[in-house]
């Protein structure tokens, strides 16, 4: 479960392992740039050769890296369909009026409120760090939880923004993105290159090994995509659910009620229709419906982007009985 | 020569200590100050927003005069509130007095389902709410303040630049009782 990291530790390791995922990403373009380099002039010891294919892919690697980063959580945003709340609606006004509440519980700065326009209940934070954040919940949400639900729910994603867990998890879901971006490209490259057009070869091989190659390359992101979002979700997923809802009943001195909310959330298991696959580990709870996190085990703690909610809930009760332990006995 | 160097040595070292030390004490006296201001906005809005509640309400809440003149009367006390620690003192009655009013709303279905109240509430309950937030983070920044203050060697340095221990939002025993007798006696005739 927890490793016993305390905020300061989880924000420096999210940062660093940010950095990681951008790097290794990097390089996953360097090797396939490197590969096509290879492939069309047939070695390095070519005077006065350019690595063009080299150079073009880290380009594109560290171009989509700093995208990630900058513009990655408005691309979340605008992938899942959220709007802008309106103050004119009461709801929507009391949304608002419970994130300044975490707030100033947290300590942070305001993040940007939005609404997504689903029935379905679910929640996600998204954004570069505290000053530029954001949480969107679904309209679903808003209308099933009580108010003091909706307060640890909300509690919950300004823990993620607090550790630093959303820049490492909008990184993620923006690079995930641009690797299926990647492929749709090679798909079409290669589409391309079969109606025969062959003058690009450089030693004359043919539009067919073109076509190979592009083929190669947009199945190995294809297979690479989902692997790669599995992973990260997996390496970066179900410790830090724990220490949000930990935190969470921290800030509002109230795990109950995110266990209550926890139970709601779960008999609701119908997917999120607009929250897609690369987004998955961002939300409060897994909303594809998937029953791997219902259930534990070895291939479930592999595999799934959450805890069994089951599990969580269990956690929080815990703290709840410490507490009410700890004021009676005070 | 070598005891004038050694003498130096420790005279600049102490120097740059009390430099530090004062440094963050003044550091900490700031975000004492801050916590306060953000307990103080709360305030304000809550000042603000019970005369509202209570010209929506009194048409319909003849009966209850009692009921309302005690939260007018709260808050008018709340509004002379010196200090920290009176102030604390003030509004925990002004929370009680607007419990009561809360719990004898839901008496009146006019009124529970009247969009304005039920706005006010939402504003009233949000407001509390960050009160209490807020409360929280000025404790434990003022807690810090102090105990930084306190401990040995600071605290020789402390009275040398006049800084005072801050006082704590706290919530009177007194005022914290009466609220849950109220509460348990109307949600039965709901």
């Amino acid at each position: 479960m927890s490793s016993g990291r305390n905020i300061y530790e989880q924000q420096t390791y999210n940062k660093r392992l940010t950095l990681l995922v951008m790097a290794l990403f990097v390089f996953f373009l360097a090797v396939l740039g490197w590969g096509f380099d290879l492939y069309f002039s047939g070695g390095l010891s070519d005077d006065g050769w350019i690595p063009i294919g080299t150079l073009a892919a880290v380009t594109i690697g560290f171009g989509s890296s700093l995208w990630s980063l900058h513009r990655g959580a408005k691309a979340v945003l605008q992938s899942s369909g959220a709007l802008p709340l309106d103050p004119s609606n009461p709801q929507h006004k009391q949304l608002l009026n419970i994130v300044e509440e975490m707030k100033i519980a947290s300590g942070l700065p305001m993040p940007q409120v939005y609404v997504i326009p689903d029935d379905d209940p679910n929640a996600f934070a998204t954004g570069k760090d505290p000053d530029h954040s954001a949480i969107a919940v679904t309209q679903g949400l808003l209308d099933s939880l009580s108010r003091d639900e909706l307060q640890a729910v909300l509690a919950h994603e300004m823990s993620h923004i607090r550790n630093y867990d959303v820049r490492l998890m909008t990184v993620v879901a923006a690079l995930v993105g641009a690797v299926v971006l990647l492929a749709d490209w090679a798909r079409r490259a290669m589409f391309y290159g079969n109606r025969g057009n062959t003058r690009r070869s450089r030693n004359g091989k043919g539009g067919n090994q073109l076509a190979i190659l592009l083929l190669a390359l947009w199945l190995l992101a294809m297979v690479l995509a989902p692997i790669l979002s599995r992973l990260m979700a997996m390496a970066v997923s179900r410790r830090r659910e724990y220490l949000a809802d930990a935190s969470a009943a921290e800030l509002t001195r109230n795990p109950m009620a995110l266990a209550s909310a926890l139970r709601k959330l779960e008999h609701a298991t119908a997917p999120t229709a607009s929250i897609k696959h690369g987004t998955a580990h961002l939300c409060i709870v897994d909303p594809l419906g998937r029953r791997l996190n219902v259930k534990e085990g070895f291939v479930a703690e592999l595999f799934g982007t959450h805890p069994p909610i089951e599990k969580r809930i269990m956690a929080l009760q815990a703290m709840a009985y410490q507490r009410q332990h700890a004021t009676t006995s005070a | 020569m070598t005891l004038l160097i050694v003498v130096l040595v420790v005279g600049l070292l102490v120097i740059g200590w009390v430099i530090a030390k004062y440094n963050s004490l003044i550091k900490l006296r700031n975000q004492t100050i801050n916590g306060w201001k953000q307990i103080d906005v709360q305030l304000k809005r809550r000042h603000d927003l019970i005369p509202n509640l209570v010209n929506v309400v009194k048409g319909q809440m003849e009966f209850e005069r009692e009921t309302l003149e005690r939260v007018i009367q709260a808050r008018n006390n709340a509004l002379t509130a010196q200090g920290v620690a009176d102030a604390a003192d003030k509004e925990t009655m002004l929370t009680a007095a607007l419990t009561k009013l809360f719990a004898l709303v839901e008496n009146y279905p006019t009124l529970r389902s009247n969009e304005n109240v039920k706005q006010l509430q939402e504003e009233l309950t949000s407001t509390e709410n960050k009160l209490s937030f807020a409360r929280q983070f000025y404790n434990d920044i003022a807690t810090t303040f102090n105990t930084a203050q306190q401990t040995f060697p600071a605290n020789m340095i402390v009275s040398m630049f006049r800084f005072q221990p801050a006082e704590l939002f706290e919530i009177s025993v007194t005022a914290e009782r009466e609220v849950p007798s109220v509460d348990l006696s109307l949600k039965k005739s709901s």
